[in-house]
């Protein structure tokens, strides 16, 4: 998928500013999904964006689509609420990694189930960083935050495992340093009919760069190219280790929700 | 034509006052004593092409509907206390996004788990304050079968009209009673239908609603790109905005003024008996029946014994208990709680009448017998005039 040119772009931005920092990658996934969008042609008056809260749920007074940005973890809900109403849109479901997998990981975990036709792009930078650096449930074992000042001591969640094992029909990861490789990545989800869930490891510099190191945003991104491995080479073991698979990890067919409910309205009917 | 007389529960009304509202989306959690509103829409939604879902908590399901409303379908959630707090959170939301909805607590004894699931009227300030911050909302009290059908339409047409979650407040009682009632016919009814703005996109940015009209919100996906967020937003542009004051303070006041200017349009009381009254029971919801039955009572014994009974419980109809205030000399207030609407009332009467509170917590009805010893109480004391 070729990526638009920025003039293109910016047709589907509601401001030119963001409030994120110098660094911070979640422009550039912004960037994906309206590059994902327009790539495929879709309606833009169809396009919904549901996003919770923390950085990443911003994003919705940046685009111009039409936008909802909820409460702290219950994008999902919301956006199943939004599909099951009108199956007619596409939704698209910005959550951040806290957002995602803690307080709303009750939500992915059943919304993956459901198999609804939700296109999920979770921003996971592996910190909290609206609220200045804490750490969350993707934050790696060892990590410096200011809520683990010695160490995280908790095991990370692979979020990309647990919504495949919840149930999602599309799963896949890509970084915003491949970024036409996270435009198709994200482009997929929204073709796929069914849970897409895409996970765009992001950086934060300010909040995670700073504590961990490297801090300086194109090492980050550098940092992270280097960890990141085709999912077709990637394998289990001392070899890859702190590395991860990108690409798109899981791809199955099951019915989908919202299309399941339609049988149940004619058997209701009769 | 008339619908003939059926025993309907109260729960099954509040279902089919929905569909007759043009409810169209259902999003819900098992919990006694509010099931069965979940049970019976689970079936005749599909019918009518409407959606429902059972999801994975009440915080999901309030987020639900929360979502199926800016789809622009009317949508409705029930549930009874300890799902009643988790949905606190969306129905902040709803109140500061201003998204139509309404939310059935059908009350049982709390706190907590509480007494599964014996009736109770605890939740009341809950349904007024239950979510943080300053807002404004809407609650109804049923006290009968027909009144949950009637009442969830009136909740509806709030909703719609006032761009705000609506509570109706039942309980274990009412929602499970049986009566045989005719319920109202569609052409009986009267429907507040979603609208949209009845003007292009490119205006609909350069209007504003006003508390004397409020516009419509327009659906997601339809011709009006919509932003819909938690956050003090500009009401002119709908775009986020804390950083200035003055536009905090334009959307706090309109939340609130949008629905208390309109207070006497909201605000139904049934008065029963009240031109030679000398005392009154203030009393909602189930026990409204009690008082009533002690009322014909004490009236039977010749006692100038009255009711006033609010429907509305949100926003408090305070002009009606001053109007009642001014008549009588004591006020009898028996609620299922420990003096929630009492505390409401002596506010309201701001001491030109007694206000005699009387609460139970113990998950039983308030029997008539025991507010006619109230009653009793009160003219031995003054001596039965």
């Amino acid at each position: 998928m070729r990526p638009r040119p920025t003039a293109e772009i910016r047709h589907y931005l509601r401001t030119p500013k963001t409030l994120w920092c110098p660094g911070c990658s979640n422009g550039i996934v912004t960037r994906a999904i309206i590059d994902a969008v327009v790539n495929l042609g879709l309606d833009p008056d169809k396009v919904v964006v549901v996003a919770g809260i923390g950085c990443s749920g911003r994003t919705t007074a940046y685009f111009d689509f039409s936008t909802v940005h909820c409460t702290h973890g219950r994008a999902l809900p919301v956006a199943t609420g939004v599909k099951a109403a009108d199956p007619s849109l596409h939704v698209v479901v910005v959550m951040g990694d806290g957002d995602c997998a803690a307080i709303g990981g009750n939500h992915l975990i059943h919304a993956a189930r459901r198999n609804i036709d939700l296109t999920a792009v979770v921003f996971n930078n592996l910190i909290y960083g609206m609220t200045g650096g804490q750490m969350s449930p993707t934050t790696r074992e060892g990590d410096v935050s200011t809520t683990s000042l010695f160490g995280n001591i908790e095991q990370a969640f692979d979020i990309c495992e647990l919504a495949r094992a919840a149930g999602a029909t599309y799963v896949a990861r890509g970084i915003p340093y491949s970024y036409q490789q996270l435009v198709t990545l994200i482009a997929g989800g929204l073709v796929h009919k069914g849970f897409s869930f895409v996970e765009a490891v992001s950086t934060c510099p300010t909040y995670y760069g700073r504590q961990n190191k490297p801090a300086e945003p194109s090492e980050m991104l550098k940092l992270m190219k280097r960890s990141a491995v085709p999912a077709a080479t990637f394998k289990e073991g001392a070899e890859f280790r702190d590395r991860f698979p990108v690409g798109v990890l899981h791809h199955a067919e099951r019915q989908e929700y919202t299309q399941a409910y339609e049988e149940v309205q004619r058997r209701a009917r009769e | 034509m008339p619908q003939p007389r059926r025993l309907v529960q109260g729960n099954e009304a509040v279902a089919e006052g929905a569909i007759a509202a043009g409810a169209r989306f259902f999003a819900g959690y098992p919990i006694t004593p509010s099931t069965e509103i979940a049970e019976v829409l689970s079936g005749r939604l599909p019918q009518v092409g409407g959606h429902f879902i059972q999801m994975e908590d009440e915080i999901a399901s309030m987020a639900a509907v929360v979502g199926a409303s800016l789809a622009g379908k009317k949508a409705l959630t029930a549930t009874s206390g300890p799902g009643f707090s988790l949905m606190q959170e969306n129905i902040g939301f709803a109140a500061m996004a201003q998204v139509p909805c309404v939310i059935v607590d059908v009350m049982r004894g709390g706190p907590s788990t509480g007494l599964p699931t014996e009736p109770s009227q605890g939740d009341v300030m809950q349904a007024r304050w239950g979510t943080h911050g300053e807002h404004s909302i809407i609650a109804l009290v049923p006290s009968s079968v027909r009144e949950c059908f009637t009442l969830t339409v009136q909740a509806f047409n709030f909703a719609e009209q006032f761009r705000t979650p609506v509570i109706v407040l039942s309980d274990a009682t009412v929602g499970h009673m049986r009566e045989a009632v005719e319920l109202p016919t569609p052409d009986e009814l009267h429907i507040v239908e979603r609208g949209e703005p009845d003007c292009s996109p490119a205006a609909y940015d350069q209007v504003v609603s006003t508390v004397d009209n409020i516009l419509p919100r327009p659906a997601l996906g339809s011709r009006f790109k919509v932003h819909a967020t938690g956050l003090v937003y500009n009401r002119r542009s709908g775009a986020p905005d804390t950083g200035t004051p003055a536009v905090a303070q334009d959307l706090g006041r309109y939340l609130r003024e949008k629905i208390y200017r309109h207070r006497d349009d909201i605000t139904m009381v049934e008065e029963l008996e009240m031109e030679d009254a000398e005392v009154a029971l203030f009393a909602y919801g189930s026990v409204a029946r009690s008082a009533k039955a002690a009322m014909r009572w004490a009236r039977a014994q010749g006692v100038k014994v009255g009711m006033v009974r609010p429907i509305t419980l949100w926003p408090f109809p305070t002009a009606a208990v001053e109007y009642m205030a001014d008549r009588v000399r004591t006020v009898i207030v028996p609620e299922m709680n420990l003096r929630q609407m009492a505390w409401e009332v002596q506010a309201a009467v701001k001491g030109r009448a007694k206000v005699v509170d009387y609460g139970r917590v113990d998950g039983t009805l308030i029997r008539p017998d025991e507010i006619e010893k109230l009653i009793e109480k009160e003219f031995h004391y003054h001596g039965f005039s």
